[in-house]
């Protein structure tokens, strides 16, 4: 957080000797209204982290989600991640009540990943528009195979780091 | 506000309402506690989500698209897939920006398979989401985790577009 600060009072006194207080000024009118357009989408995604975390039983999710979950587990959570609606305000809580209650990493980096490359909903509204259907649609192709790869990639390094299968943390 | 921002809303919430009415069958009680508990997740980051906003707007203004733009450069084999995954690390600001960049690759000449590379790795791990969204929400050990197993993929998406000589 510490370091994130420093950046942003940075940037914003690069953007103060460049343009003035009124380039300041502009920037922060921006962006205080996507930031008041944001939050109520930032609520439903902590809500809906909660009630996941409430809903889905620890038992299940370690074996369906878990270290032991095998190829499944992986694909479970590609699958998971692909369908899940909005964007970041919902992804990483979401990831995040996943791990409180028993995923791995393996499976939750399956989840996060398959959500940032073949989620339709950044590819439906920004992608296509942008790039064009030929050019997105090959790009998800492509991407495909990479959120069960980089969770297997996952498991593999997270077993090898800490042989003594700590839990991950919550 | 435009339609895709209304269908995101509208599905978000209608998710939340279905979980919910999930939640409160297994009793009130339950209900309000697990409501309690993410709105207490949710104020505790709002003032991340709130220094992470209003700061990238400051990030993006002083690194200007061009300088990405000139990193990708014409279609240029390998050494222009690892400018472009560096490219896309770089990246600041949310979708549109990435994807306009990509899309401006595209018309200099950049080759697919470099925009490709750049496209996922900007999706993977653009720093700026790292620092502002993904790391406010989940533990940091887990996100820095996550990035470094994803260092290989934007390569191999690359790899497998000069392979089946697509898009």
């Amino acid at each position: 957080m510490i370091m994130i600060g420093v950046l942003v009072a940075v940037s914003a006194t690069l953007v103060w000797r460049r343009d003035g207080i009124d380039g300041v000024l502009e920037i922060l009118t921006h962006d205080l209204a996507l930031f008041g357009g944001i939050l109520p989408r930032v609520l439903a995604g902590c809500l809906l982290g909660a009630f996941i975390a409430e809903i889905l039983p620890h038992e299940k999710v370690s074996r369906s989600l878990g270290p032991n979950s095998g190829l499944k587990g992986l694909l479970i959570g590609t699958a998971f991640g692909a369908i899940l609606p909005g964007g970041p305000f919902t992804a990483y809580p979401v990831a995040a009540a996943l791990l409180t209650v028993g995923a791995d990493f393996g499976a939750t980096i399956a989840m996060v990943v398959s959500w940032t490359l073949i989620g339709y909903g950044r590819a439906v509204a920004w992608e296509l528009p942008i790039l064009g259907v030929d050019f997105t649609l090959w790009r998800i192709v492509i991407s495909l195979p990479i959120p069960v790869l980089a969770g297997a990639l996952g498991r593999f390094v997270y077993v090898r780091m800490y042989p003594q299968g700590e839990a991950p943390p919550s | 506000m435009n339609v895709s921002a209304l269908i995101i809303d509208v599905t978000l919430w209608g998710s939340v309402a279905v979980l919910a009415f999930l939640v409160w069958r297994r009793g009130r009680p339950v209900l309000v506690s697990a409501a309690r508990e993410g709105t207490m997740d949710f104020i505790n980051i709002v003032p991340r989500i709130g220094l992470g906003v209003i700061g990238s707007g400051y990030i993006a203004a002083v690194i200007p698209p061009e300088v990405i733009t000139g990193w990708l450069g014409p279609d240029s084999g390998w050494f222009g897939v690892l400018t472009a995954v560096l490219a896309g690390a770089a990246t600041p600001g949310g979708p549109v920006v990435g994807f306009s960049i990509g899309a401006v690759a595209l018309k200099v000449g950049g080759g697919p398979p470099q925009v490709i590379a750049y496209v996922v790795a900007w999706a993977l791990f653009a720093f700026q989401r790292l620092l502002l969204w993904e790391i406010p929400f989940m533990p940091a050990k887990f996100v820095w985790f996550r990035a470094a197993v994803s260092v290989p993929f934007p390569f191999l998406a690359a790899a497998l577009a000069m392979a089946i000589g697509k898009p």
